[in-house]
């Protein structure tokens, strides 16, 4: 069972010494000429106007939450999704209902965040 | 089957799938620049090599030996991870995509995917996810409000978009029974292709897998008239190329997946119809699979010089508001099929 997973550790390994060798290919083999300048924050030619540790808007923490609430519930649909066609076998229209029912609280939960207006981007 | 043999094949897969990942990534990026000349009447790049073929290892030179500008506000260790974890996230998806079905060489089978795992599509959107850290550190550490934005606004279109996916998903399992990627080929056979079965959750998955690729017409993160090169502003040389590697190599594995999860994977609809058998079949199975994804890449470019860009608020209204609830329709869209027709 275990040497299934082999392979993607292997995988893996391999991405990450080539992401390495990537990330190092350039010090190893461009030049290394610093100046003033050159290390400035870019901003369209112009000295940096403040810093770009700035504080954003809270719709993205919004956006954070939502997903988080949302993502868990895939992961609720899925072994459900495995199981659907031998539970049909076994128990008909009754292995649909417990789904349709959680997707329509889930729907609900949904429609109150559109109508407390936490989709609306201004 | 005893280790040596399974980390020796492995090796073998690897090096060949790497190989044929990498030629594709960097001939996608030639046939994008070929493919934009057409579609605004321009020639498009022809000096290096015959036809402009050789363009992609030159660019790669070119940026080997240039200069790697860490700038002076950016956070050194964060700004050097992004890069690698965009890399590495893009290397290590394809590990359970199929090619083709089991292969029969000098009288050893093996299966024609990394790694034949049962917790395939888990895998794939758990790396999937990885991906947005690499945007969002990018972002940060770089120290520059045009990579700030870049990367704040990639965060928040990503993780919308991964939502919708990953309930157009449970339809594709609900007819495949498993999360292994073989089996989900294998329940497709024919022209059962979850693409004409479920219209609702293949248009939805392909819509998400746009976005999540950064592509147009959801390119917000690297919007250039207002934000510059967005989160990869501040890159230079070989880190530069590793964002621009990984996002190719996105776009391939995103055609893969659409292929492998709706299109059908590698069945060949002429295997069938002539009873071809053997390393034949074998062989024209995988070229199916070839060829699907690249017609899809070329509908990633395709879209890029058809659709304008979206507004901010557009792209997540037709996230939130639009990709959502029909993804969870497909569901219930799906559920009936199955107990009404019985497939």
């Amino acid at each position: 069972m275990i040497e299934q997973y082999i392979p993607i550790f292997m995988v893996m390994v391999f991405a990450i010494i080539f992401g390495l060798g990537v990330i190092f290919a350039s010090k190893i083999f461009g030049p290394n000429r610093p100046n003033k300048f050159k290390l400035m924050p870019y901003e369209s030619g112009k000295d940096p106007v403040g810093d770009a540790r700035e504080r954003m808007s809270i719709k993205y923490y919004l956006v954070a939450m939502l997903f988080i609430i949302f993502d868990i519930e895939v992961i609720f649909v899925y072994p459900w999704g495995v199981e659907f066609k031998k539970l049909f076998a076994d128990f008909g229209i009754l292995a649909f209902t417990p789904m349709l029912v959680f997707l329509i609280v889930l729907e609900l939960g949904f429609l109150y965040i559109y109508v407390k207006g936490g989709l609306k981007w201004d | 089957m005893d280790i040596w043999s399974i980390v020796i094949e492995t090796s073998i897969k690897i090096f060949v799938v790497v190989n044929v990942l990498l030629l594709t990534v960097s001939y996608s990026v030639y046939f994008e620049r070929k493919i934009s000349a057409w579609a605004q009447n321009r020639i498009g790049p022809n000096r290096v090599g015959w036809l402009g073929l050789l363009q992609p290892f030159a660019d790669v030179f070119k940026l080997l030996l240039k200069e790697d500008i860490v700038p002076d506000k950016s956070n050194k260790a964060i700004h050097a991870l992004a890069p690698f974890l965009a890399l590495f996230v893009a290397f290590s998806t394809y590990a359970v995509i199929p090619i083709g079905p089991e292969m029969t060489l000098f009288g050893y089978t093996f299966s024609l995917v990394v790694a034949d795992v049962g917790i395939g599509i888990l895998y794939v959107l758990a790396m999937t996810s990885l991906g947005v850290y690499a945007i969002t550190f990018a972002g940060w550490s770089s120290g520059s409000k045009y990579s700030l934005l870049g990367g704040i606004r990639s965060a928040a279109q990503m993780i919308s978009y991964e939502v919708s996916m990953g309930f157009s998903i449970a339809g594709v399992i609900m007819f495949s029974e498993s999360l292994n990627m073989n089996v989900i080929v294998q329940s497709q056979a024919g022209w059962m292709w979850n693409a004409i079965l479920q219209p609702i959750g293949f248009i939805t998955f392909v819509v998400a897998a746009f976005a999540e690729t950064n592509r147009m017409p959801f390119d917000l993160p690297e919007a250039e008239p207002e934000l510059v090169g967005g989160y990869h502003t501040e890159y230079s040389s070989m880190k530069f190329a590793g964002f621009f590697l990984a996002e190719y190599a996105n776009m391939a594995i995103a055609s893969a997946l659409i292929v492998t999860l709706y299109l059908g994977g590698w069945q060949n609809p002429l295997v069938d119809i002539f009873g071809i058998t053997g390393i034949t079949a074998t062989l024209m199975q995988i070229g199916a699979f070839l060829v699907k994804v690249l017609a899809l890449l070329f509908f990633f470019i395709w879209v890029r010089w058809s659709l304008p860009r979206f507004r901010y608020d557009q792209l997540m209204d037709l996230g939130w508001k639009v990709m959502f609830p029909l993804s969870l329709i497909n569901i219930v869209w799906v559920a009936a099929l199955i107990m009404i027709f019985n497939l």
